[in-house]
């Protein structure tokens, strides 16, 4: 086991990359993401995306915002070399919403929106509504950790360096 | 931002190892030994300790109150005084002028002027509140996994020190490498690759 501090430096572009592959497969394959996920109804790209380009020792940073944004800018960016290190999702499961940001470089999860749970009325209330808001917190991590998983898989074999990159990059530089 | 808030930060753990004899009694004696205090201790700049998640302003453990189904449900909480710059500067000017005025001198040393902000400090510490956070945390002692309510880097540190004193267990933060690691069921061979592996990019 790697040092913790060094672990988190080292492997932090595997984030990134993670969240690249993440919106390419959300662009191009949402059959395979229902999938991996068979509660999923669609996993879309929020009101935020940022991709940095650090190549040239040069950190070149890309900022998307806004709920009808272009993503014009975004791809051209990843074309030209950059990786995904933020990204704000909105994950939909019959008929609930779940809206939330991932960072590549640390997987943290971050301005998370759950499905409307109960009211906290009385104190007898909380129980009910903490163990509600449990379970619907464990939907998103558990997304999360099981793309993150399909992902891992996949970047760590042939796979990857064989078809995915070159894929990843046509669809980059068709739009 | 808590775990009843509308919106949620979150930063994922593993509590590696195991507790010794009765899980929520450990954690209760735990949480119990390394509570905040109740009454605030005047001198120090800030307190951390555990409080309780429906009570965080009195901490409260009593008859496992803090176990929710097959879930712990307690909070951190950090007490910080944080002094205004332009209060220390006010504070200072005041106490240096006073000091040349005693002394007849028109100028001080670099030693005395730093022992004048030293004063000034110890001095507005005592009389400044505590401003308190509260971060909840969820954790499943089942599945060693822990969530905890904030993203920032002093609060999780703060936890992490403070887990270890108060249950003898280290929590491995989950980021890219560990999640990889830990929580994907890597075989032999990937966990070989993993190690040597460098970044790609689309466009090479």
């Amino acid at each position: 086991m790697l040092d913790i501090a060094v672990a988190y430096s080292r492997y932090k572009f595997l984030g990134n990359e993670f969240l690249t592959w993440l919106w390419f497969m959300i662009e191009t394959d949402q059959g395979r993401l229902r999938k991996y996920d068979t509660d999923l109804v669609s996993l879309t790209v929020g009101n935020r995306l940022v991709l940095e380009n650090t190549r040239s020792n040069a950190k070149e940073t890309v900022t998307i915002k806004g709920d009808n944004a272009s993503m014009e800018e975004g791809l051209l960016a990843i074309s030209k070399g950059a990786a995904v290190t933020e990204i704000h999702l909105a994950y939909k499961t019959g008929a609930q919403t779940w809206e939330f940001s991932l960072k590549g470089e640390s997987l943290n999860i971050s301005n998370l929106k759950l499905p409307e749970t109960g009211p906290v009325e009385t104190p007898d209330d909380i129980e009910g509504v903490v163990l509600e808001k449990i379970y619907l917190i464990e939907k998103v991590i558990g997304i999360v950790n099981n793309l993150f998983t399909h992902f891992i898989h996949l970047r760590l074999s042939n796979t990857w360096d064989n078809q995915t990159v070159s894929r990843i990059r046509k669809w980059a530089s068709s739009k | 931002m808590g775990l009843l808030s509308s919106r949620m930060s979150i930063t994922r753990y593993q509590a590696a190892g195991q507790l010794d004899g009765s899980v929520h009694e450990t954690v209760y004696q735990g949480l119990k030994q390394h509570a905040i205090p109740k009454i605030e201790d005047d001198g120090s700049e800030a307190t951390v300790g555990w409080t309780s998640f429906e009570t965080p302003y009195a901490p409260d453990f009593e008859g496992y109150s803090f176990v929710f189904g097959g879930y712990m449900v307690f909070s951190l909480r950090i007490d910080k005084k944080s002094i205004p710059p332009k209060l220390i500067q006010k504070h200072y000017a005041l106490y240096a002028a006073k000091r040349l005025a005693d002394t007849g001198r028109h100028y001080l040393s670099g030693n005395e002027k730093k022992s004048i902000k030293d004063h000034v400090v110890n001095t507005l510490v005592h009389r400044i509140p505590a401003t308190p956070n509260v971060y909840d945390l969820v954790w499943e002692y089942e599945t060693a996994s822990l969530w905890f309510f904030s993203n920032l880097k002093a609060a999780n540190e703060a936890l992490e020190t403070l887990f270890i004193k108060s249950f003898n267990l280290h929590l491995i933060r989950l980021f890219p490498y560990t999640a990889a690691d830990r929580m994907a069921g890597l075989a032999d061979k990937e966990r070989d690759i993993l190690r040597d592996i460098g970044t790609s990019r689309p466009e090479e």
